[in-house]
């Protein structure tokens, strides 16, 4: 009776969708505890927490925010590729809010013996964040309309702001990496409250598009586009407009990922920032349960997913793997992660629950 | 005598029959094909025909029968295996390249080489002799394939077919179902160049006027069974119809009751109201008008523009002229969340495709269309959103382990009662069926029938769509008649079979 109910309890396990990203991450946690001496060893200092797995997790926010944005359009059927560039968009317009004399905005010689002074910013910092992601917004809108309403495929109408977005990006500061000294504006990035500041966004913006997808009605419409777009719009659902609503989140979110990455290097870089982060971001939603081709999804199995790849690199960094050879051992762990989604691993792990069954 | 058809028989198919589970799909068909000749195969949608094809392609194993080519005994192993034998099937979507021109989808494979390397200037001069010669048309052979028509894309496949795979037996799944009617003047006379060269075709098609234009003989499939093959010159037209139709002897005489006891209860009120409705190229226009408590039946031949009405009523497209009035009131703004306002459902046509939504519950199929009416925020719990589902389960008696079960598990006729449920749930003023009994079984399509006329005793009004004329003879208390996209006529639900299979056919000769 007992092992019943725990054999039970353990397909039900099996089958749910968390199950493998989790599985997945505690596979290279153990791989970590054994083979990293004090991988898991946490510092206090000033009260705050420091250690790798506190960097895991800090390095993984920017890909964290993307993938929740990501997880939205790739449940549409969709893909948005353009999420590095937006946020290159996004430091760029940030920093030239903060320090606007790199496009000749001549500023009072009283203030300019400030520029380089870490309290001072020519634009409060609430206006630089607002403006930062309105923009942002805006880009994720132009994504969207170019799907939704021009029915433009979505690989090929998000690579179009893929490519200029960085050049918008370098437009915008006149080619120049402009430095930040702005110091509230770099606490996103990299201050601390007990935890990383970074990780404090990622759990609000996590618990926002929790609300909204799960507590309205625009989650399961998003999924019912996803699988069925014709019998969606025949049920009166507006796809257009569902598509529309995830592609500018996933733009508004690039843009709060972009503040975070700029934020913690302190400059506006736009050739760097986010460089291939699109495809980081669309691997974490994979990882996470989500399928490419639309339909349900599964927002904390995204942030797994983000978790597993960031846990993959700082693992790596730990067994002091060189930078030159971190891509390509990254590839090859992520081949085996997705092999764990394989239909030969999933007949293997129903083989298993199932003789656990028929055992008791 | 007998001796010299039998020689002349390029197919012959004896005592077929194959069954998926739950489905008698062939049972004991006889088909047979002279050389020379167009043999056009006939039936309602489920009746039989594509699984014959697919039995003569080799896409599917008879359980029982034997199929001779040519007068030998063949078993057919694969499509491949088919073509080798000379059996090539052009499909309605065409299975060429687009992208590649003319004379590669035709010689691909068998390229002219020369020093190793594709001989351009010989394969397209060969691509264009095969065309010139074989069907008789010139085209510029360097070309892609897209750029040209349908009806030339079908011809390349059909000169591919003949002359690279030597095919002798031609099988035309529905080709003229998307050409215009110079482009289907153009392949019928292909068509006839091939039958004077002594190739068999096979001509599979809804439009009935083809069939007398073009067929030697024809060969009518009813649910699964051959109803009869007939030299086209000796089968009227209005027989055919009636053969293709049929009419089955299930008597449900308390629907009969039901309906008649209704008749004094239909209301003057009319809920429905089109005036002068149309779409150019879509529907021609047209009045329809729709009572509280009433059946409202649409009746015609496949491609009538049945759907095509139902579509225009439902808001999937927009009228070009006339006007439409719900309950009264004036559609102003055409589209499904509009209808859904106004409390118009649309049962569509194609469950799996504009239906259900299947990796999504059953609670969630059924909830779909009551939620987008509220909108986004308006959200139904889970617990409500179970209620409804409990309660329509339990009204259309859906068979499902449980409401969170993906609809696609079900069968299809639960699925067709889920779909209902969806609409049902919006508890809407007009109900549109769109063949709500295709394809599913006979016990549920009485239920369903009955639905429809409880429904209309609960004060709804119903537009039900069926290409089976004696299933919309029993439930409707009108009849409205379309032939060529164009209302043709309106008849009492007690109006003879006869009279309406006459105005369906549109002019008899």
């Amino acid at each position: 009776m007992n092992r019943d109910n725990l054999s039970g309890i353990f397909k039900r396990l099996t089958e749910s969708r968390i199950f493998l990203p989790i599985l997945a991450l505690l596979l290279i946690l153990v791989f970590d505890v054994i083979f990293i001496p004090g991988f898991f060893k946490i510092q206090v200092r000033d009260g705050n927490l420091y250690g790798r797995v506190i960097d895991i997790m800090r390095n993984a926010s920017t890909v964290m925010v993307l993938a929740i944005g990501m997880t939205l359009v790739i449940a549409t059927g969709g893909i948005d590729l353009s999420v590095g560039a937006v946020m290159a968009i996004a430091s760029s317009v940030a920093a030239i809010m903060m320090n606007p004399t790199i496009i000749g905005v001549q500023l009072p010689p009283n203030l300019l013996a400030f520029i380089n002074d870490p309290n001072f910013t020519y634009s409060p910092l609430w206006e630089v964040i607002l403006v930062t992601l309105v923009v942002c917004t805006i880009c994720g809108l132009w994504n969207g309309m170019l799907v939704a309403y021009m029915d433009i495929q979505a690989m090929v109408a998000t690579l179009i702001l893929m490519i200029a977005g960085r050049g918008i990006a370098m437009l915008i500061t006149n080619g120049v990496r402009i430095q930040i000294f702005y110091e509230p504006y770099a606490f996103i990035g990299q201050g601390w409250i007990i935890l990383p500041f970074s990780l404090y966004i990622v759990a609000i913006i996590f618990a926002i598009t929790w609300l909204i997808t799960r507590k309205t009605a625009i989650g399961m419409f998003i999924e019912s586009v996803g699988m069925n777009p014709k019998a969606s719009h025949y049920s009166g659902v507006n796809e257009k407009r569902i598509k529309l609503l995830a592609y500018t989140f996933c733009g508004l979110c690039a843009g709060i990922a972009g503040l975070i990455a700029s934020a913690n290097i302190k400059t506006s870089d736009a050739f760097n920032i986010g460089k291939t982060i699109e495809l980081d971001a669309i691997l974490a939603v994979v990882i996470g349960g989500t399928a490419m081709t639309g339909g349900r999804f599964s927002l904390p199995g995204s942030l797994v997913g983000a978790l597993v790849i960031q846990a993959i690199t700082i693992t790596m960094y730990a067994l002091n793997v060189p930078a030159f050879a971190l891509q390509a051992i990254k590839g090859l762990v992520v081949v085996f992660v997705i092999l764990l989604y394989s239909e030969p691993f999933r007949v293997f792990l129903s083989k298993i629950t199932s003789a656990k069954g028929q055992q008791s | 005598m007998s001796n010299m058809t039998e020689e002349h028989l390029l197919v012959e198919m004896k005592g077929i029959s194959k069954s998926f589970p739950g489905v008698q799909a062939l049972e004991n068909v006889d088909f047979d094909l002279r050389a020379g000749e167009i043999h056009a195969l006939l039936g309602g949608n489920g009746a039989g025909k594509s699984t014959l094809i697919k039995v003569l392609t080799g896409v599917l194993k008879p359980e029982r029968g034997t199929i001779f080519l040519q007068g030998k005994e063949v078993t057919i192993r694969s499509p491949q295996h088919a073509q080798e034998l000379g059996i090539s099937t052009v499909y309605q979507e065409i299975n060429l390249c687009p992208n590649l021109s003319v004379a590669e989808n035709i010689l691909i494979g068998r390229e002219p080489m020369k020093r190793g390397v594709i001989d351009w200037k010989e394969m397209n001069t060969q691509a264009d002799e095969i065309l010139r010669r074989v069907l008789g048309i010139d085209i510029d052979v360097t070309r892609l394939l897209g750029s040209y028509s349908v009806a030339i894309q079908q011809m390349v496949a059909i000169a591919r077919a003949l002359e690279i795979e030597s095919a002798i037996v031609l099988i035309l799944d529905e080709p003229t179902s998307s050409l215009t009617a110079n482009e289907t003047q153009q392949l019928f006379s292909v068509m006839r160049k091939l039958r004077g060269e002594g190739v068999g075709i096979i001509f599979i098609t809804h439009f009935i006027d083809q069939v007398y234009e073009v067929s030697d003989r024809i060969t009518v499939i009813r649910n699964g069974r051959l109803i009869s093959c007939d030299e086209t010159a000796a089968l009227p037209k209005m027989e055919l119809i009636f053969k293709m139709i049929g009419r089955s002897i299930t008597v449900l005489d308390d629907m009969e009751k039901i309906k008649q006891d209704m008749v004094d209860k239909i209301s003057e009120e009319s809920v429905l109201e089109a005036e002068d409705l149309g779409k150019y190229e879509w529907i021609q226009p047209m009045d329809l008008e729709v009572h509280k408590g009433e059946v409202l039946g649409l009746a015609g031949l496949v491609g009538s523009g049945r759907t095509e009405t139902a579509l225009l009523l439902f808001g999937i497209d927009n009228p070009d002229s006339g006007t439409l009035k719900i309950a009264g009131r004036k559609v102003r703004k055409f589209s499904p969340t509009n209808s859904i306002h106004l409390g118009v459902a649309l049962s569509p046509e194609d469950r799996k495709e504009a239906g259900i939504v299947d990796d999504l519950s059953v609670r969630e199929n059924i909830i779909l269309a009551l939620q987008s009416g509220r909108g986004w925020f308006k959200h139904i719990n889970l617990q409500q959103q179970k209620k409804i589902a409990d309660e329509f389960i339990k009204l259309l008696d859906i068979a499902t382990p449980s409401v969170d079960q993906p609809v696609k598990n079900l069968s299809g006729g639960n699925q067709q009662k889920v779909i209902l449920a969806r609409w049902l749930a919006i508890n809407p003023q007009v109900l549109i069926l769109d063949e709500p009994t295709r394809g599913i079984d006979v016990g549920t399509k009485a239920e369903i029938q009955k639905l429809v006329l409880t429904q209309a005793e609960e004060g709804k009004a119903v537009i039900f769509i069926s290409s089976e004329l004696e299933e919309v003879m029993r439930c409707s208390h009108r009849v409205a008649v379309l032939s060529d996209r164009e209302k043709v006529g309106e008849f009492s639900g007690d109006v003879d079979e006869k009279v309406l299979i006459e105005t369906m056919a549109g002019s008899v000769t």
